[in-house]
């Protein structure tokens, strides 16, 4: 058992809070002000970072999930150095991230012409990308195979990866190397963001590198060149060495 | 105006943007007692708020999501490489990543505060003088009006407010060993000593300096101890923490409008800030001759429009240029007749880069580090070497700065690597810890094909058009490109790596990967009104009572980071507005 590292609030109920006020201040942040004399603020007014403690998915369904992880599973594998990326999280990372403002490009130019064949690529936002890209990934593999992409066998499913990657196979509505690109991309983001998005479950990923997260103060390191420094990571979420032991 | 502005009553000046440049001027002009209200797109930001330590170190959120940038959904540009194709938006930053809030680019910026050369402002004479007219065929680079005389104690008021950290190379004449010897003689040193080292910039100096070349700590926005500014307000000292370039600062070390003048600015009397306020125009009476004032929409879409006497516009390049066009200010630069001046002698930042791969033996701790700390050597730069029978003119910086190495996007490894799989993953583990780059960020010369205009299509979310960008790199950059990576890749291979990657800047120009933010050009200074919209106060043209103040008023760009001239450049105008202009308002400043 933890307790709570400091009497009041916990960093992570401090973070769980500042997860709603994101919601609601962000709208009254948007007014228009006149800001004179010393201007009104509160710590964690608007900075927390947007994330879930509920575990259910928030954008895929139970199918989609399966395929996603089945994916994630083959682009990080899961060897001596690190778990898999379906178990560091990157599917729920993905799934978050597409239930967000990310998923819908809220905060993008999209406004036409979009000119085909030219940039940008695709006109589709992240949440269509893996819409029907999924739908495209399992005909191709029920024609070819018979099966879902996620019972195809490790070897198999990385030379759909390949054919994918490589432009090889033709998808209807959306072209098969933006959806492959578009997951990537994401696969990557889920194995080395902060834990506090989904994935990078236990920091498997600093852990490899030998990254520390999200300290803050070096100064005790700086002069000790080209010496492995091993530092423990830290997480946005808090470190479990804030916490007494009950 | 689709609805009709309601009118406010009049102050002395409005400030347009709310970044280095506009707090600067709005600060000097209101301890001049003007009155001052200063105009702001985005939110108020706040170190203990915004930045705050707890949440600040996140790269998914920064870098990847953009979060202190503008929304291209909000303003955004086209881009083409000539005028033959069709500009298509930038939906998301690639190569630079404009700012957005008080404080704006200035945020989330690296921190590298460079003065120019000597020979810089008056660039043309001196590169016509010393390699003869031909040298610069094809170019319209041009000299800007002012000297190094005159530019010194503006630079020199910008780094204490700033509060640089670095070693002076020249004072008053005299060389210092351990500075930068190609600096112009400058009054002082540094208000602060240079920052620590990482173990990368270390190596690289020792190299270059046993190569005969002469490193100094590149100097730096990034405080290396506590310090009080000009305006009384106190930085912290930086902790090296690796979440600098795209981030703000949680520690109060990181200079910035936001850290070092807002804090005092906002708590004078005579100043307000209007967050949330976007300006769309400059008005002007009926002679044209007059700024009356400008017109901006709140956040809820009503529009009002503000009179002033002085109306200074610091809005980033981009706005800076796209403002001056959808007001009618100067002529808009047509490239086929070569006339018109806004829009004119757009410029960009020639960025080059090599890698270093180690097979053994070196563990960089990449981590550690910030957006200016680093060592550097100025051999190679702008005019440092004898360019005769090189078929160019320019240079660069060759620095290693690490900046930190958040790894979403920081894995460098060997070109040809799998980008997925058990090989990727063994290799970027491998050298995660065990590369280095040496960045060589070179001049841009401008040309008559390099401009920025309105985007017939594509339109911002008031109706108003996208500003346009037609650029590529000219044969002379790329030669240029070529050549500074060159001598960049020898002084790697002096550590002998196990590997040495070279990419020197290719064109053509695009928004894939990010180059620099430093665009500059388009509303330049100069002597002379038919090749320049500023004179050397900033002061437009024809229009007394406008000044408009950024990069957009460099004619070129040479090898070195952009905000220590537009700080200086800042005081420079509201200097000019204070002691000059306000003995006789309402017209050009004639000395
Ligand atoms: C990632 C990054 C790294 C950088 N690193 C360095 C470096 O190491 N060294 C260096 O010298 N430079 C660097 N720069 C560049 C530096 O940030 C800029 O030169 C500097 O911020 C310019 O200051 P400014 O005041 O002209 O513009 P900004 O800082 O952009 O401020 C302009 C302000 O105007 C506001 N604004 C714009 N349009 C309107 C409008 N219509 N109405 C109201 N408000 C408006 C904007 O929101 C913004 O707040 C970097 C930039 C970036 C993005
Ligand atoms: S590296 Fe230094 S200046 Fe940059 S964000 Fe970290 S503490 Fe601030």
């Amino acid at each position: 058992m933890t307790t709570p590292p400091l009497a009041g609030l916990s960093r992570r109920s401090l973070l769980k809070a500042s997860a709603t006020t994101v919601a609601a201040s962000a709208a009254a942040y948007t007014q228009a002000a006149t800001v004179k004399g010393v201007p009104s603020w509160l710590p964690f007014d608007h900075n927390g970072p947007l994330h879930y403690q509920d575990q259910q998915p928030q954008f895929f369904s139970a199918e989609q999930l399966r395929e996603v992880e089945a994916i994630v599973e083959r682009l990080i594998p899961g060897d001596e150095l690190s778990v898999s990326g379906k178990e560091a999280g990157c599917a729920v990372f993905i799934d978050r991230q597409l239930a967000g403002q990310y998923g819908t490009y809220e905060r993008l130019y999209q406004h036409g012409p979009f000119i085909a064949g030219v940039e940008p690529k695709s006109d589709h936002v992240p949440r269509e990308r893996y819409r029907l890209g999924l739908e495209e990934l399992e005909k191709h593999c029920q024609q070819s195979y018979q099966k879902h992409f996620s019972e195809l066998p490790d070897a198999q499913r990385d030379e759909v990866l390949q054919a994918l990657e490589g432009g090889k196979i033709e998808f209807a509505g959306i072209e098969s190397q933006v959806f492959f690109e578009q997951v990537l991309q994401n696969t990557m983001e889920g194995f080395f963001a902060d834990p506090v998005y989904g994935g990078n479950r236990d920091m498997v990923s600093w852990k490899m590198l030998g990254f520390p997260g999200a300290r803050y103060d070096y100064r005790p390191y700086i002069a000790r060149h080209n010496q492995k420094l091993e530092l423990i990571p830290l997480s946005i979420i808090g470190s479990s060495a804030w916490s007494r032991k009950a | 105006m689709t609805t009709q502005a309601k009118k406010l009553p009049g102050t002395d000046v409005v400030v347009v943007g709310l970044g280095w440049a506009g707090s600067i001027v709005a600060k000097e002009l209101a301890d001049a007692g003007l009155r001052v209200i200063g105009f702001e797109r985005g939110a108020w930001r706040d170190t203990a708020s915004d930045f705050n330590i707890a949440s600040a170190a996140d790269e998914l959120r920064y870098v990847q999501r953009q979060e202190l940038m503008l929304r291209t959904r909000q303003n955004t540009c086209t881009l083409r490489n000539n005028v033959t194709q069709t500009a298509l938006p930038m939906r998301t930053w690639g190569s630079f990543h404009p700012g957005n809030g008080t404080g704006g680019a200035g945020n989330h910026w690296a921190g590298i505060t460079f003065r120019f050369q000597p020979d810089e402002f008056h660039l043309k004479s001196h590169l016509e003088d010393r390699y003869g007219k031909q040298a610069l065929e094809g170019l319209s680079v041009q000299d800007w009006g002012t000297t190094w005389e005159e530019m010194e104690p503006f630079y020199d008021a910008f780094e204490r407010v700033a509060g640089i950290s670095g070693k002076a190379g020249n004072i008053g004449g005299t060389l210092i060993e351990g500075g930068n010897p190609f600096e112009g003689p400058r009054r002082r040193d540094y208000p602060n000593p240079p920052t620590q080292q990482t173990f990368a910039p270390t190596l690289f100096a020792e190299a270059a300096r046993n190569l005969g070349y002469k490193p100094f700590p590149v100097p730096s926005a990034l405080a290396s101890q506590g310090y009080t500014n000009s305006y009384g307000v106190t930085m912290g000292p930086c902790t090296f923490c690796g979440f600098c370039t795209n981030y703000g600062c949680a520690n109060y070390s990181k200079a910035s409008a936001i850290v070092n003048v807002l804090p005092a600015l906002i708590r004078m009397p005579n100043f307000t800030a209007k967050t949330h306020c976007e300006v769309l125009e400059v008005r002007k009476d009926s002679s044209g001759k007059r700024a009356t004032g400008i017109v901006y929409v709140d956040a809820n879409g009503q529009t009002w429009e503000q009179p002033a006497e002085i109306v200074v516009v610091a809005a980033f390049t981009f706005e800076n240029v796209r403002l001056m066009l959808l007001s009618g200010i100067g002529e808009p630069y047509d490239p086929v007749s070569n006339t018109g001046t806004t829009g004119r002698n757009y410029a960009y930042q020639t960025a080059n880069n090599v890698q270093l791969f180690f097979d053994e033996g070196k563990n960089f701790n990449p981590f550690i580090g910030g957006g200016a700390i680093g060592m550097g050597i100025d051999e190679f730069n702008n005019d440092n070497f004898d360019h005769s029978g090189l078929g160019f003119v320019g240079g660069g910086s060759t620095r290693v700065t690490p900046i930190g190495a958040a790894p979403i996007a920081s894995r460098p490894v060997p070109p040809g690597t799998p980008r997925w799989g058990s090989q990727w993953k063994k290799t970027t583990a491998q050298y995660y810890s065990a590369s280095m780059s040496i960045g060589c960020e070179a001049s841009n010369y401008s040309s008559r094909t390099n401009y920025l205009s309105l985007d017939p299509t594509y339109k911002d979310p008031h109706g108003r058009p996208l500003l346009r960008i037609t650029f590529d790199f000219t044969e002379n950059d790329l030669r240029m490109a070529q050549y500074v990576t060159g001598k960049t890749a020898e002084i790697a291979r002096a550590l002998n790596p196990s590997l040495v990657v070279e990419s020197p800047r290719k064109a053509p120009w695009n928004n894939t990967s990010y180059q620099s933010s430093h665009v500059v050009g388009g509303f330049v200074m100069g002597a002379d009104p038919a090749t320049s919209s500023v004179n050397k106060h900033l002061q437009v043209w024809d229009v007394p009572n406008l000044f408009v103040v950024g990069a957009s008023a460099f004619p070129q760009n040479p090898g070195y980071n952009p905000t220590g001239t537009v700080g200086a450049l800042a005081f420079k105008a509201a200097h000019a507005i204070r002691t000059l202009y306000l003995k006789r308002p309402g017209e050009m400043i004639s000395v």
